[in-house]
């Protein structure tokens, strides 16, 4: 890992491992225990069903959280994920059951102007803070125009896929898993990968190796608008319709989530396998509250404590987060 | 004629600059007379975020990474402990101020300690903590509005020989925060933590007791925030902090303090505020659509930060 080697280079050779086992293991734990808890109340929720009704909704904040990812990836961060993750149910709900074409084309087109906004950012040496959140209002002002008021109609074979009953395990594990292994694949076992953290962590030495950061960035941008693509296409077709302010809560869960996962903001540090996990536990931490029978009001703050938890875990194994 | 290149005026400025185009854009297309209002009201409502943003600078130019996303659900939460701890009844206004101030400055501290205890980057930890305030705001409150005393609104819309006193008053904290920046020791520490914390730590400055201040300050401003807009919006709802999210960041922004941290100006935030109300006036004047007219609050935004000039480079 020679990102973490240059960014740490007196922490030695222990660090490294143990932090990926940190990074991964800690919302692992919190996972289990999460799910050990809702078993015990609900036996009846360990079953084939019971796991697709409770993951269902975690498989798109998994892939707004990998979209994120990328760009916690190279330093930067994207608060203007959510409010794209909602345009994008959108323009599905409107064009991809009647006019497919028109549907794709607008998804090219958008993730063309997300590899615009990198080369913006990275020419400009912009705050990716303050861009991503103009951007926001982008987002929700195109998606209003596409779709004024809640509604619209997936597309039928969406639909079918989201409820699709495959063989061996429910579709939302094996999505996570599918999401997780490529991630990993690409991102920390392969040798681009290693070119991409490293673009995070130290640019200037991977310019100096004959790369240019600035098509690195604009890349991965246009990856993470593909995932977050992923993420709209699987949002709409659980929800059947479009509705611009569905996923404003993705922005920050999905920051959550990488951070979760063992990543960190300084460029270089992400954990696919750790975000995946990551965003499956904020997910379910709403949940567990519903079989805990405690009331909707403290969902959102469950989720706040179980990031607290976590995080408090990590400082309780010595690890230094940075 | 000279040909000598004009000094480029200070980043801080712009906001201001373009202020002024929207203010003249809308009177030149609602006619003259409609002027003062669209000025005024600007005034007011750009008074709320110059509050919130006010705080969020301190934060901001502590050093780089360092913001708070806390800042709405501290708001929401704020204005229901203080609109139960008032109950409507005018004789404990200032009660209730004291109470929006405590709730703000104990967040953050929370939002602190986080940061430092658990040792997270600070917008995790705010962000977490911005959770579990907004789940207590739901259970403060509920659906329900609570409404304000009298006292309170009737503050809120005071004129004195026909200006608007609370505005005032908001200036009054823009100087005063200006000056701390400038004069206070305070002031200079934090800007010296900013910049470099290895070195303000070399100096001797307490680094830690530096930044606490800064995010007490700044969830302390989102409560006064709180209990100004709660009088003047007719009472604490819950979705009345949401808007300022990404106005309070902003505004900082395009206000002229770096987003490194180790700069910032007081003054500049009032300009930027003044530009936001500015230009969502004149794009409603011009009767655009609600999705245009986001559309194109996002593109100034982005060209505002891509054409100011920056002294340091985030």
């Amino acid at each position: 890992m020679a990102d973490t080697a240059v960014s740490r280079p007196s922490a030695g050779s222990f660090v490294v491992p143990f932090r990926r086992w940190t990074g991964v293991g800690l919302p692992t734990l919190a996972l289990l225990v999460m799910l050990a808890i809702i078993f015990w109340i609900r036996p009846a929720a360990m079953s084939y069903f019971g796991f697709t009704l409770l993951f269902k909704l975690a498989i798109p904040l998994v892939f707004a959280a990998l979209a994120q990812m990328l760009v916690v990836m190279l330093g930067d961060i994207d608060l203007a994920n959510g409010a794209f993750v909602g345009l994008i149910t959108c323009v599905s709900a409107v064009y991809l059951a009647d006019q497919p074409l028109v549907a794709i084309a607008i998804y090219l087109l958008l993730i063309a102007s997300y590899a615009g906004v990198g080369l913006l950012i990275h020419t400009r040496q912009l705050p990716s803070i303050v861009v991503t959140l103009g951007l926001s209002f982008i987002w929700l002002g195109l998606a209003v125009m596409v779709l004024p008021a809640p509604g619209g109609q997936a597309p039928a074979w969406l639909s079918a896929f989201v409820g699709w009953r495959p063989p061996l395990l429910p579709l939302p594990l094996w999505l996570a898993a599918a999401a997780a292994l490529a991630a990993h694949l690409v991102v920390s076992r392969s040798s681009i990968g290693a070119v991409l953290r490293g673009a995070g962590a130290n640019p200037r030495a991977v310019e100096r190796s004959g790369w240019s950061v600035l098509a690195i960035r604009v890349c991965v941008y246009a990856a993470s608008g593909f995932l977050a693509i992923l993420a709209g296409l699987l949002l709409t077709g659980l929800t059947t319709s479009g509705d611009a302010n569905i996923a404003p809560a993705y922005t920050l869960l999905g920051v959550g989530a990488v951070i979760l996962g063992g990543g960190a903001f300084t460029g270089g540090i992400v954990s696919p396998v750790g975000t995946v996990i990551g965003a499956m536990t904020l997910a379910l931490a709403g949940s567990l509250l519903s079989f805990l029978q405690v009331p909707s009001t403290w969902q959102i703050g469950s989720q706040g404590f179980i990031l607290f938890l976590v995080l408090a875990g990590r400082v309780l194994l010595g690890e230094k987060p940075s | 004629m000279t040909t000598r290149r004009l000094p480029l005026p200070a980043p801080w400025t712009y906001g201001f600059l373009f202020a002024l185009a929207m203010w003249i854009a809308t009177t030149a297309y609602a006619g003259i007379g409609s002027a003062g209002a669209t000025l005024s009201s600007a005034i007011v409502f750009g008074a709320f975020s110059v509050v919130v943003g006010t705080g969020q600078m301190f934060v901001i130019a502590s050093g780089p990474g360092n913001i708070d996303l806390s800042i709405p659900s501290v708001l929401t939460l704020s204005a229901y402990v203080s609109m139960t701890a008032m109950g409507g009844r005018d004789d404990l206004v200032l009660v209730g101020l004291l109470a929006a101030l405590a709730v703000g400055a104990a967040a953050g501290a929370l939002n602190f300690l986080a940061i430092t205890l658990l040792r997270l980057p600070p917008i995790i930890a705010t962000l977490a903590w911005s959770f579990i305030f907004q789940s207590f705001a739901f259970n403060f409150g509920g659906e329900a509005t609570l409404k304000p005393p009298s006292l309170l609104s009737q503050f809120a819309v005071w004129r004195v020989a026909g200006i608007q006193v609370m505005p005032l008053a908001v200036i009054l904290v823009t100087v005063a925060a200006a000056v701390a920046l400038r004069r206070s020791v305070w002031g200079r520490q934090l800007l010296a933590v900013g910049q470099s914390e290895p070195a303000a730590a070399f100096a001797g400055i307490p680094v830690k007791r530096v930044r606490l201040t800064a995010y007490v300050l700044c969830s302390t401003m989102a409560g006064l925030a709180a209990f100004l807009l709660a009088g003047f919006t007719g009472g604490a709802a819950l979705n009345m902090g949401d808007a300022y999210l990404l106005e309070s960041i902003a505004v900082v922004v395009l206000g002229g303090t770096s987003i490194a941290g180790g700069q910032a100006n007081a003054v500049g935030i009032w300009g930027a505020a003044l530009f936001f109300n500015l230009m969502a006036t004149m794009l409603n004047t011009f009767g655009i659509e609600v999705g245009v007219r986001l559309v194109l609050t996002g593109v100034l935004i982005i060209l505002v930060v891509a054409v100011v000039p920056r002294g340091r480079t985030g």
